[in-house]
């Protein structure tokens, strides 16, 4: 259960990366992908016009993957939803039933399947987002638990926009937590300084986590995401050790749980009676953080042009390992940032399961939020609020939370293969025809010419 | 072999609501040369992937024979006897000719099992018919570009193409092979293939078509008999008239600022893809650096901009040392540098105008403050360099890659034009560029030496390197064959490029 999220994209980047992403050449890629099932002909990939560049096909496909169109994000939400319920419901003991007599009287079974797929879903808003007896209170929850997934998200999205394929979030979640932590509790200082420590020593290790995986690939070129994996287990592994030794021990304790953060080394609470806290809005100025330095600053303009194009960022004058290694130390930071939002925020205590799927669900996150830092954002509020409402779905309706999983892979799912998103809702108005001619050349064919 | 005519009856092709092809239509006699011309981006690569079944059309009708055809893909356009050798070609490296040759049909005998024998045999019939001179059981990888492209030809014959579609073929040969393929055009003509011959290389068109058609825009702007002068034709395709000659003043070399002794470059396999290479050039001079692509121009130029590693020997810019430095360093010392791959090194495709045209200005006042960078001064920037090179462009935030390949160029001359300069390096400056621009942008890098700039380019083009060059630098394999003055006639340039050093040519160091 650690890989479930990265499957569709860990596709190895290409070494050159990518370039020259014209509009002509997505457009000629859109083609070569619908036509593809038509013929086997190596000629066919060349469709673009004289001047286009056909080569670094892959990586191009991973860019349009990772930083397409929001809609189809939109989209893929949408779909995953729908089949997410037509799960449920076909768990659902008065569908069984229904469906014994389906032809007899059918629309109790359509009934039954509607009344199974909103029930849960409504549960599940219920216990996210708004319901009568708690008023909004579970929205508050939604932004707590969104908050770490913000900020590694933020991180990986980061990444992505230098070129880089980020899967070490966890990893760096994990540092930060605790080097923060026992920052926290080790160490006793005054009220707000404490804190200060806290945030500077966790962000400061989530930051030398990422730090090492951009120098191994600026110095030797080992892949980043071989490197972040191995990186995630070492930290785990790392914490499971710390956890037992003395120094992190509850005095006159053996299991494998950490002593209380001082109270003054927490974030503040923002609304009584809710876990709501102060890292919330630090998330949220991050978002914009990021954004300014993505689309405002130097550092971010070298980010993307190595991203988009690192042959013309190095004749640029652009230093392209330099911005390798600081990439990836922003990303560790910007995790890090998560991990804290975890210790000093939302469980005060350090454990083995501080980061849970954090690390993994915000590549998620940042995908959905198509590398946008605004984007990121929304999703990891979407991802937060299934988080929150799975809980009241299982109490109230008896579904399982792991439908919650289903439907964050289906997401996935969708977004890797937007030609079928688009296909599902007719979107190519241009080339819908094409697509179908394509699709029907194919079968007589056989696939093959 | 059969003949056949082929016609296309008001092809039109829109993307969206852009039309690259608008109600064009074109007759291809049996056995004739047929000569599509037009800039790029006028639309003649679109109209041949419908003519291949790659793209459908909007609206319009393919009749082959006087039959209405519908081809759904390269399949189908084969199956009617028309085939195709791009411009970039379709062949499997690691393959031997006669794998490539039968790939997508391959022949089996009893059980599947592959029989190549009879492809063998066909490729050495139509090697020998034509004087093609290739070995089926050669490995394609270790074929020069030029073989290469006949076995793409021969793939294209293997499956009885009547009509052949040749998309650019001469933009990666030398002379040489260059004219080795028109006299191959020429006997398959003569043997009934039609071939539609796209180009927008004048001299080729001419030399070779029996019909030229000309597409501006999309749209076919008429018929051209072959003997019409190549201003005529440039004006066709452009629109307005054109002056092909540059007519530049004769130079007024200055100080030899730009001094390069012994630069040797290191390539990963141990040998010296630059070889110990020695050349001045001085203020207000255009050195043009000639020779067959590959033989270490590429190196070359990147080693004096410091993205070459193993390099050796010196380079100075009036008197200050470049190799060693980081690349920023040397842009910042004054160096223009036009990379040879536009899209590959001079361009970040889905980065807008605006942002490419501070692609290496970015750090710098008025471009940024700090960290921070300022989006108006970069628009305003933009503004005026599109007004100022004429850059089509929908808009200053359109991404660069989805403009078309001169204008492309012109963002990264602009650029490197925009700023003081001290040297200027321009690799292949009017590749893949259209007639109209190539004249402005030579101008432009007269200009550049007129105000007293040293300026080094790289081309393989001898139209190109004899309209610009003061003085003509040849490499071949890595090495300086010699450096001769601008009018040095094409044959022994020709002569120098394939190795062979200038009698009594001088060595003007």
């Amino acid at each position: 259960m650690t890989t479930k999220d990265t499957n569709p994209e860990v596709e190895p980047e290409d070494g050159p990366g990518p370039t020259g992403e014209s509009g002509a050449e997505v457009q000629a890629a859109d083609v070569a992908l619908d036509t593809a099932g038509g013929t086997l002909e190596p000629s066919l990939v060349p469709v673009s016009t004289q001047s286009g560049d056909t080569g670094h096909q892959q990586a191009t496909l991973l860019r349009r993957i990772v930083m397409g169109n929001g809609f189809v994000s939109v989209l893929a939400v949408f779909v995953a939803l729908v089949l997410g319920g037509v799960l449920i419901a076909s768990t659902d003991p008065a569908v069984a039933k229904s469906a014994g007599y389906f032809f007899a009287r059918p629309s109790d079974f359509l009934s039954a399947l509607w009344g199974a797929m909103t029930k849960s879903y409504i549960a599940l808003f219920q216990g996210s987002v708004f319901n009568p007896r708690q008023g909004f209170s579970p929205l508050l929850e939604t932004m707590t638990v969104a908050t770490p997934l913000i900020c590694a998200g933020l991180g990986v999205a980061l990444a992505f926009r230098a070129g880089l394929f980020n899967i070490g979030a966890q990893g760096q979640i994990i540092i930060s937590a605790t080097l923060g932590a026992y920052a926290g509790f080790a160490w006793h200082l005054p009220l707000v300084l404490h804190l200060l420590v806290v945030i500077v020593m966790g962000v400061i290790g989530g930051a030398a986590w990422g730090a090492v995986v951009g120098l191994l690939k600026a110095r030797t070129g080992a892949h980043e995401v071989i490197v972040t994996i191995m990186l995630n287990y070492v930290a785990l592994f790392l914490l499971d050790f710390l956890l037992n030794t003395e120094a992190f021990r509850r005095p006159g304790d053996n299991s494998p749980i950490s002593p209380r953060l001082d109270d003054s080394a927490v974030y503040p609470q923002l609304i009584p009676g809710s876990r709501l806290h102060l890292g919330f809005l630090v998330a949220v100025a991050l978002t914009a953080g990021v954004w300014w330095l993505l689309n405002r600053s130097t550092i971010g303009f070298e980010f993307r042009a190595v991203g988009a194009n690192p042959a013309a960022a190095r004749t640029a004058g652009v230093n392209v390992q330099a911005a390798t290694v600081l990439v990836m130390a922003i990303a560790g930071a910007l995790a890090g940032f998560g991990g804290i939002a975890q210790v000093a925020g939302t469980e005060k205590v350090l454990t083995g399961g501080v980061a849970a799927q954090i690390g993994f669900d915000s590549i998620t996150v940042a995908l959905l939020g198509r590398s946008t830092p605004w984007g990121t954002l929304f999703a990891g509020l979407l991802f937060g609020a299934f988080r929150a409402g799975a809980v009241q779905m299982q109490i109230q309706t008896g579904t399982p939370i792991d439908i919650v999983l289903v439907v964050q892979s289906l997401i996935v799912l969708f977004i890797a293969a937007p030609p079928l998103i688009r296909s599902i809702f007719g979107l190519n108005p241009g080339r819908k025809k094409r697509a179908k001619t394509a699709v029907k050349a194919a079968v007589a064919t056989g696939g093959a010419k | 072999m059969g003949v056949v005519k082929l016609e296309l009856k008001g092809i039109s092709k829109a993307f969206g609501s852009f039309y690259a092809n608008q109600d064009i239509d074109l007759v291809v006699e049996p056995g004739q040369i047929h000569c599509l011309l037009g800039e790029n981006g006028a639309g003649k690569s679109t109209l041949m992937n419908v003519l291949y079944g790659l793209y459908e059309p909007t609206a319009g009708q393919i009749v082959v024979d006087g039959q209405p055809r519908s081809f759904r893909g390269p399949g189908d356009a084969m199956a009617a006897g028309i085939g195709m050798v791009h411009q970039h070609f379709m062949l499997v490296p690691v393959f031997t000719v006669a794998e490539n040759v039968a790939l997508g049909a391959e022949p089996a005998g009893p059980g599947g099992i592959l029989n190549l024998e009879k492809t063998r045999r066909k490729i050495r019939e139509i090697s020998e018919r034509y004087g093609f001179d290739v070995d089926p059981d050669a490995l394609v990888e270790d074929l020069p570009v030029g073989v290469q492209q006949r076995v793409e030809i021969i793939k294209a014959l293997v499956r009885n193409a009547k009509v052949l579609i040749l998309d650019e073929p001469t933009a990666v040969l030398t002379p040489q092979e260059t004219d080795e393929l028109l006299d191959i055009m020429r006997q398959l003509k003569a043997s009934g293939t039609s071939i539609v011959f796209i180009s927008h290389k004048l001299r080729e068109v001419k030399a070779v078509s029996d019909v030229i058609t000309v597409i501006r825009r999309g749209k076919v702007v008429g018929d051209a008999p072959p003997t019409a002068s190549p201003t005529e034709l440039a004006s066709m395709m452009v629109g307005r008239p054109v002056s092909l000659s540059l007519n530049k003043a004769a130079a007024q070399p200055g100080e030899r600022t730009f001094v390069v002794r012994d630069l040797t470059v290191r390539a990963a396999n141990g040998t010296n893809v630059v070889d110990g290479i020695s050349f001045d050039i001085a203020r207000g001079e255009i050195l043009a650096v000639a020779g067959v692509q590959g033989n270490g121009q590429t190196e070359l130029t990147e080693a004096i901009l410091g993205v070459q590693d193993h390099v050796s020997g010196s380079v100075t810019l009036e008197g200050k040392e470049l190799l060693g430095l980081p690349v920023k360093e040397v842009l910042r010392s004054g160096v223009g540098f036009v990379p040879e791959d536009r899209s590959h090194d001079g361009l970040v495709g889905p980065f807008s105008v605006a942002e490419n045209l501070v692609l290496d200005l970015y750090d710098r006042a008025p471009f940024a403050k700090g960290v921070g960078m300022s989006p108006a001064k970069v628009a305003e920037n933009a503004a005026a360099k599109i007004k100022e090179f004429d850059i089509r462009t929908p808009s200053v935030g359109s991404a660069a890659g989805t403009l078309s390949g001169g204008n492309q160029q012109k963002v990264v001359m602009a650029r490197e034009l925009s700023r003081p300069l001290r040297l200027f390096i321009a690799s292949q400056p009017t590749r893949g560029v259209d007639v109209g621009s190539v004249e402005f942008l030579h101008r432009r890098i007269v200009a550049e030496r007129d105000a007293g700039t040293p300026v080094m380019i790289v081309s393989t083009e001898l139209d190109e390197v004899a309209e610009l060059a003061d003085r003509i630098a040849v490499l071949y394999k890595g090495k300086l064959v010699g450096i001769v003055p601008a009018g040095t006639p094409r044959d022994t340039l020709g002569l120098m490029m394939a190795g062979v050093s200038p009698e009594g040519g001088s060595d003007d160091n």
